[in-house]
């Protein structure tokens, strides 16, 4: 039977299975750790879509203006117009999958997020991510009993092997064993955003160890837009992580607030009016850290006195009780204090408009890909996005399908996996890549990386992590000009001549930067 | 404040086991056990770190928990023992083979096969429930305390019975009659009502309502 590799199994591995089983051809869906695991889990907020279900003549062409604003024009406007127009029926099909959207009347009722002026994102209390990843599991079941999806759940990709320009298979460990498979074929990387290389400092999970990505990086892919790493707002350090303050509390109503000299200041609505508390991430963090450099403010509260109890029964329970748990605070009595914190990856395997890199055979979807977000994701879009691309990639990469061989093997008995917590690169990413950057920071940090890289023996993961971490700061460097969530001192503003995206690959050992149109795609 | 970490250990499926104790000083009153075991060289599971991905479970001081929900101040005398889950197989130090639990929703046919219909469904409540169903994790706690499950065995303990409850949603309720069977052949009929499971659930799932819900519909056979 004809068969495609996918590596990961959050929302982007499990929709190009499904994709992939209704067009009966199999796949063997290789996961590190079970899907209830997957980060996919921890989204709260909810996922766009015009349903135009609220009353406010909401429109695909709003959606797609609001994500080209949102990511300050340099996402491809082709694939976000795909990707809004998609969007309904996405939601209609989780829905039909029981996925127990909010609903009224029989209409699925849709809330404000962040960067859009109208009710666009569909969501199930502050779990959303869960009951989608419950209903896509269900149905992958499903294909499970029927032979056309096989699971690999405690494995890890060790080796990608590209020659001419193609991939001829993809080696992966069990983490429980030293046996080792390697498959024949097209592949899909659905790997998840880069945290493990700016841990513990995200609010994502430390499964996404970004060992995929640096093994990808590695073996030639090109990857796009790194330098464009989000922080989200309103984060909390609790044990161990950053835990998100979903924006679907400012959604609620709630209402950021500080004290400038002494006095209450709703900083976000004094500046912008017309937003508000709702401006996207990348503007409402910047205003923080400015604030922080600029005042010597460092402490951040979300009011939400306004939000209501009902509200917080019907809404936002599960968000409730995690503060509470948490921070030993309710936050329907008092003010939560926040902090910006790194919440996602624009930046990743760049691909073209059917997913694949490259590198022949490779493709990529979610949160590991370059695709939708530009220079800032709004909240809602990455599901969207995560879900959308699954399909695409499963419906070309299904084009490439073969025979798949498959030939077991050992390692040698050497956990891949990174040990978890901060580790050396880590710490020196977090203090290059902050929300306000200058260059002498980063050649700084840079220059450390570099020191790194030579430590490592060749062909360690240590060392093509090192690699992917010296491109994230090069590609940063590269961008001289400010645009969404990088911001730099010295080059403050937008550049028309960087209204490109940036790409960074390996070429005789070294990492390179090139920039690249849009439009253009191989 | 000084914490020592007793470990239950076994470096590989095949090896003896032992005990192992580590120091451990801690300066934060809420960190959690889960946050002390990323600073030691010791294999277990984790990914969200907030409790709601299921992995890092655990017998923290002698009680099934989520190490990411267990705070070290919690332990008395300073005291953290901490071992693998006794009713799955240690693959090595904390981590356990879970996948009955996986296999077991396989051999319950556990998928819908026809729309939910939520949409049209005015009936909140029950999308309610549905809701509830869904936010089981996979831990595996709820079979770790059960006095009836054992692997290999018929009855599959309560891991099941949210997920199947999620079934009810579905438009064409005759594709229940098959679920209902299996449903009194693995959970009906081994149950003993401790209900064990619904105290420990970190998700607080009520499997006691969701299985009386259950068995109006899959014994009585009553329509909802
Ligand atoms: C707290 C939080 C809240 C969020 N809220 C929202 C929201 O409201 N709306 C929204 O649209 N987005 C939200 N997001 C973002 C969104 O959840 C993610 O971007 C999206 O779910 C990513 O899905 P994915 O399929 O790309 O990857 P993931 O779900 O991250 O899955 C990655 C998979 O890859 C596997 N994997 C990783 N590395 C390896 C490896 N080396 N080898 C083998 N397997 C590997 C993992 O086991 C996992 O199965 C939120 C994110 C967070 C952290
Ligand atoms: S029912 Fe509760 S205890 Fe049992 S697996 Fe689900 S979440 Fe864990
Ligand atoms: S790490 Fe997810 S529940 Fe503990």
């Amino acid at each position: 039977m004809k068969s495609v590799n996918i590596i990961g199994a959050g929302i982007s591995g499990l929709c190009a299975a499904i994709e992939l089983a209704r067009k009966n051809i199999a796949s063997n869906l290789i996961s590190s750790m079970p899907s209830e695991r997957a980060q996919s889990v921890l989204a709260e907020g909810g996922i766009n879509a015009v349903l135009d279900t609220m009353g406010e003549h909401d429109s695909l062409e709003e959606h797609f203006s609001d994500t080209m604003k949102g990511g300050v024009y340099l996402e491809d406007p082709v694939a976000v117009r795909d990707l809004v127009s998609s969007a309904p029926d996405i939601v209609h099909t989780l829905s039909s999958l029981g996925v127990p959207f909010h609903t009224q009347d029989g209409k699925i009722i849709q809330r404000n997020f962040g960067g859009q002026k109208k009710k666009r994102t569909a969501y199930a209390k502050s779990s959303t991510g869960k009951m989608i990843m419950t209903a896509l599991i269900d149905q992958v079941r499903m294909y499970e009993s029927e032979g056309l999806v096989r699971r690999y759940p405690h494995h890890v990709l060790s080796r990608l092997d590209v020659r001419n320009g193609a991939l001829i298979s993809v080696t992966v460990n069990d983490l429980w064993s030293s046996k080792s498979i390697c498959f024949s074929g097209p592949c899909i990387l659905c790997t998840g955003g880069l945290n493990g290389l700016f841990s513990p400092n995200t609010t994502g999970t430390v499964l996404n160890t970004g060992n995929a990505a640096a093994i990808a990086f590695s073996s030639g892919v090109i990857f796009s837009n790194l330098e464009f790493i989000q922080f989200h707002p309103t984060t909390v350090e609790i044990s161990g992580k950053r835990m998100l303050i979903s924006e679907a509390a400012r959604g609620e109503g709630a209402r950021l607030f500080t004290y400038i000299d002494g006095k209450k200041s709703y900083f976000m609505e004094e500046k912008y009016p017309e937003l508000g508390n709702l401006m996207p991430r990348d503007v409402i963090s910047r205003e923080m850290a400015l604030l922080e450099r600029e005042k010597h403010i460092s402490k951040f509260y979300l009011d939400t006195s306004v939000i209501k109890e009902h509200v917080w029964d019907e809404k936002l329970s599960d968000m409730r009780k995690e503060i509470i748990s948490h921070l030993n605070l309710d936050p329907a009595k008092n003010p939560i204090p926040v902090s910006p914190g790194i919440h996602y990856f624009m930046g990743g395997l760049r691909v073209d408009n059917n997913h694949e890199t490259n590198i022949k055979g490779l493709f990529a979807a979610g949160e590991a890909a370059c695709k939708y977000h530009g220079a800032n994701r709004l909240g809602g879009n990455s599901m969207l996005g995560a879900f959308y691309g699954g399909m695409v990639a499963g419906r070309n990469a299904a084009k490439q399908a073969s025979n798949v061989k498959i030939k077991e093997g050992t390692y040698e008995d050497e956990c891949l996996e990174n040990s978890l917590g901060s580790d050396e690169l880590s710490k020196i990413l977090f203090s290059g890549l902050k929300i306000i950057r200058d260059e002498e920071t980063m050649l700084r940090c840079l220059g450390k990386i570099d020191d790194l890289i030579t430590s490592y023996t060749p062909d360690s993961i240590d060392r093509k992590r090192a690699l992917l971490g010296y491109a994230f700061l090069e590609s940063a460097l590269s961008r001289k000009e400010s645009r969404g969530s990088h911001y730099r001192l010295d080059y403050p503003h937008p550049h028309d001549d960087f209204r490109k995206r940036s790409c960074a690959f390996i070429e005789k050992g070294k990492v390179k930067i090139t920039f690249e149109d849009l439009e253009v795609h191989t | 404040m000084k914490y020592t970490l007793r470990i239950y250990r076994k470096k590989r499926s095949s090896d003896e086991r032992y005990w192992q104790d580590f120091i451990y000083e801690s300066t934060d009153e809420n960190e959690t056990v889960a946050n002390a075991l990323t600073k030691i060289d010791v294999k277990w599971e984790c990914s969200c770190m907030q409790e709601k991905c299921g992995a890092c479970a655990m017998i923290i001081n002698n009680t099934p928990s989520l190490a990411c929900g267990y705070k070290l101040s919690r332990c008395k005398n300073g005291i953290c023992k901490l071992e693998p889950l006794r009713k799955f197989p240690v693959v090595c130090d904390l981590i356990v083979d879970r996948s009955i639990l996986h296999e077991n929703l396989k051999t319950m046919k556990i998928w819908l096969r026809q729309d939910a219909d939520f949409e049209k469904d005015k009936d909140s409540l029950y999308r309610e429930l549905a809701y509830e169903s869904s936010e089981c994790i996979q831990c595996g706690l709820c079979l770790e305390v059960c006095p009836n499950f054992y692997l290999g065995g018929d009855f599959f303990g309560a891991s099941t019975v949210p997920l199947t409850l999620r079934l009810l949603s579905e438009s064409d309720r005759e594709n229940f009659i098959e679920n209902a069977k299996l449903y009194v052949k693995h959970e009906f009929e081994g149950c003993g009502k401790s209900f064990a499971c619904k105290a420990i659930c970190p998700r607080h799932i009520d499997t006691e309502r969701m299985m009386v819900k259950l068995n109006r519909v899959a014994v009585w056979k009553r329509r909802k």
